[in-house]
């Protein structure tokens, strides 16, 4: 299965959804790089926004994601209440 | 399809031999000598004999190669577009049939200080 | 009186139909094939524009929004730089021709994209993917903007910034990255998108941003880590899109393939051949390397593109033609192009320099099977020359590729002795090329390529006639000053001075 990954910023604002896409994604791997933080995923990598939510301790707009997203791999499928990647292979 | 377009379309090179005032664009490969990154390229007189372009043009470029001194032109195995050919050093280049952007290759067996 | 109503707050989707809503019609007194006069003569069929929808249903209000917000950590993080000295923390400046390289080069080719994009919001009947290429037309400004904006920090300081304009026009070694861009630009809206949204963003800019901004980052360039991670915000939308249009493509008529095939090969192949640059830039001309440039696209070549290509497989979509070219080149190719750049270094408005022993060994250690075998020789050589005071200069110029334009360093994939040396003859004139990819897509269409206006024949011709001290001065190159040797050069010399007072009292 082809892996999926998305990149981040390493912030302050990133480091609690890092966490709770640990915690969607048991099978998530994260790799802390010079200023970004990698994230690969087998397949599939879920963010959930009442996940992101509780380790922020506030509302959030899954589209901030914008302000500190560096790349991705795999399409998108994005609503108000997830945004997920996946390869269909 | 010479290219794809909304009509007919014809486009003009701009590297022609008209562009280069009677002179005409040479290259030069020395095979398997990589010290040098690509093929040189020359501006000359196509009236100019093959072995004063060789002697006088070419080889001073080529010094910084460790094989220069022992390098002898007439000696040297030469291909011209692409297949095996007989240079005549005495005639010039038109006589040769260098044509304008003709690349010339020449394979020195034997000489490989560098290891390329 | 107020009326009560319940306000239920809209969601993505239905938010994203309304902001699309009513911008595409039927048209009425003029044909649709009058209004959207280029989308049909590339042999793209479409049956139904409604099917392409952007995945991030980004709407106007909430792409204003997050972009403000990046262009304020953006200029937080510039302002920081200029106050506290940040040229002087990077690593070294040898450093900075990697910068340089990437203003002259790279920078403009955000412009050209931003270009095509804007054209592409108008040719495209869908209003889902013109609204998408409209943002991407506003970013690629921007990116272009914030990049010249934050090494114009550096330029207060430094030589070989100040003509990075007339470079993107008249430098040779820019000729690489513009004809890319002057060839997608002057290709259809669907190749266009190939052209950029699949291969410059998807398989490109990954290689081209990730690696090379987390190595700014190792080298203590925050200004540069700053415009890089700026600009990478949005191409993760920009590969969604892309990603999009190509699937969009596949899926509208079983005949797209063939062509969708064709422009994959050739956009491959030409994105190919600009990552030489980038490689070159990660193995070469960074002081602390973060990865080998082998290294890098093992993770995002391979590894993405793999992945992209084993999805698209269900099309009928195979690998690039030249993929395998491209493996066997990984351990050769940025030492081939640095080798040329250190010698033409009097034609560039950067320094390079001589390996030194620790680079080679590093160089060893990253590329095993080859560097010592071919390469250090080579290094070697150079360095004596230098040591006897004659160093190598080779002032004979380079055979260009009629089609990437670049010098033709590479040798044949499977003998690194062997130049590769491909040529051809049309309608009479001889032209040549670096391989067997840019031979192919010359011979798809011969009538673009001859026009090609290569940099070292067009210095043989009027008015230059081959005066290389005119063409300095065209290029807008002080020689002396911004090209040569690192060593010895006046940034090395004025980067330990300065250093030296902002560390000391003297």
């Amino acid at each position: 299965m082809s892996t999926v990954f998305i990149a981040l910023q390493a912030n302050e604002e990133t480091r609690p959804i890092i966490d709770a896409i640990v915690r969607d994604n048991p099978a998530a791997v994260v790799n802390r790089e010079p200023a970004m933080v990698k994230i690969d995923a087998p397949g599939r990598l879920t963010i959930r926004r009442q996940t992101v939510e509780e380790e922020l301790g506030r509302p959030y707009d899954l589209q901030e994601l914008q302000v500190n997203l560096i790349t991705i791999s795999g399409h998108v499928d994005e609503d108000e209440d997830s945004f997920s990647l996946h390869w269909n292979s | 399809m010479a290219v794809a377009s909304t009509k007919p379309y014809i486009g003009a090179p701009r590297d022609t031999v008209a562009n280069f005032n009677g002179k005409q664009l040479v290259y030069v490969c020395w095979e398997h000598h990589l010290l040098f990154a690509s093929s040189l390229m020359f501006c000359v007189e196509p009236e100019m004999t093959l072995g004063d372009f060789l002697h006088h043009t070419v080889r001073p470029l080529l010094e910084a190669d460790p094989d220069s001194a022992a390098l002898d032109f007439t000696r040297a195995e030469w291909q011209k577009a692409k297949i095996a050919w007989t240079p005549d050093f005495n005639a010039s280049l038109a006589a040769n049939g260098i044509r304008h952007k003709e690349l010339l290759r020449f394979h020195t067996p034997g000489l490989n200080s560098l290891g390329a | 009186m107020d009326m009560k109503t319940d306000k239920k707050k809209l969601g993505l989707k239905e938010k994203y139909k309304l902001l699309t809503r009513d911008l595409g019609w039927e048209t009425t007194y003029h044909t649709a094939d009058e209004v959207f006069p280029y989308v049909k003569y590339e042999g793209i069929k479409v049956h139904d524009w409604g099917k392409w929808e952007d995945p991030f249903r980004l709407t106007m209000d909430a792409y204003w929004k997050y972009q403000a917000e990046k262009e304020r950590k953006y200029y937080a993080i510039i302002d920081a730089h200029a106050q506290n000295n940040g040229h002087l923390h990077i690593t070294d400046a040898r450093y900075l021709s990697a910068l340089k390289l990437f203003v002259q080069a790279i920078s403009p080719g955000e412009y050209a994209a931003g270009k095509g994009f804007a054209r592409l919001g108008r040719e495209f009947p869908g209003v889902g993917p013109r609204v998408a290429c409209q943002m991407q037309a506003i970013d690629e400004i921007r990116h272009a903007q914030t990049q010249i904006h934050a090494m114009s920090n550096y330029n207060k300081f430094y030589n070989g910034f100040h003509a990075f304009a007339d470079a993107r026009d008249r430098m040779w070694y820019c000729s690489l990255p513009r004809s890319f861009f002057d060839d997608a630009l002057s290709a259809g809206p669907f190749e266009f998108m190939i052209a950029i949204g699949f291969s410059f963003e998807y398989v490109l800019t990954n290689l081209l941003f990730v690696p090379f901004m987390s190595g700014a980052a190792y080298n203590g360039d925050m200004a540069t880590v700053t415009f890089g991670f700026s600009a990478q915000s949005d191409e993760a939308r920009h590969m969604t899109l892309g990603l999009e249009c190509i699937k969009f493509m596949l899926e509208q008529d079983p005949d797209n393939l063939p062509i969708v095939q064709r422009w994959i090969d050739k956009w491959f192949w030409r994105g190919f051949r600009i990552l030489g640059v980038v490689g070159t830039m990660m193995d070469y001309m960074l002081p602390k390397r973060v990865m080998s440039w082998r290294e890098a696209f093992e993770i995002y070549g391979a590894g993405n593109g793999g992945a992209l290509f084993n999805d698209l497989a269900r099309y009928g979509v195979r690998l690039p033609l030249e993929w395998n070219d491209a493996v066997k080149a990984l351990d050769h190719m940025t030492h081939q192009l640095n080798l040329g750049l250190y010698q033409w270094s009097f034609g560039t408005a950067f320094h390079t320099g001589i390996p030194s022993d620790e680079d080679m060994a590093w160089l060893s250690k990253k590329y095993p099977d080859t560097f010592d075998k071919y390469y250090r020789p080579r290094w070697e050589h150079i360095k004596k020359l230098k040591e006897a005071g004659t160093p190598f200069v080779n002032t004979g110029l380079a055979k260009l590729c009629q089609v990437c334009q670049i010098p033709t360093p590479y040798t044949e994939p499977d003998d690194p002795t062997a130049l590769c040396l491909r040529e051809s003859e049309y309608k009479g004139e001889l032209y040549h090329f670096c391989s067997d990819g840019c031979q192919r897509i010359f011979h798809d269409e011969p009538e673009k390529y001859i026009q090609a206006v290569l940099p070292m024949p067009q210095l043989f011709q009027p008015p230059l006639g081959g005066d290389i001290g005119a063409w300095m001065n065209w290029v807008g190159l002080k020689n002396g000053v911004d090209n040569g040797d690192y060593d010895g050069s006046e940034d090395q010399k004025n980067f330990a001075a300065w250093r030296a007072t902002a560390t000391s009292n003297q």
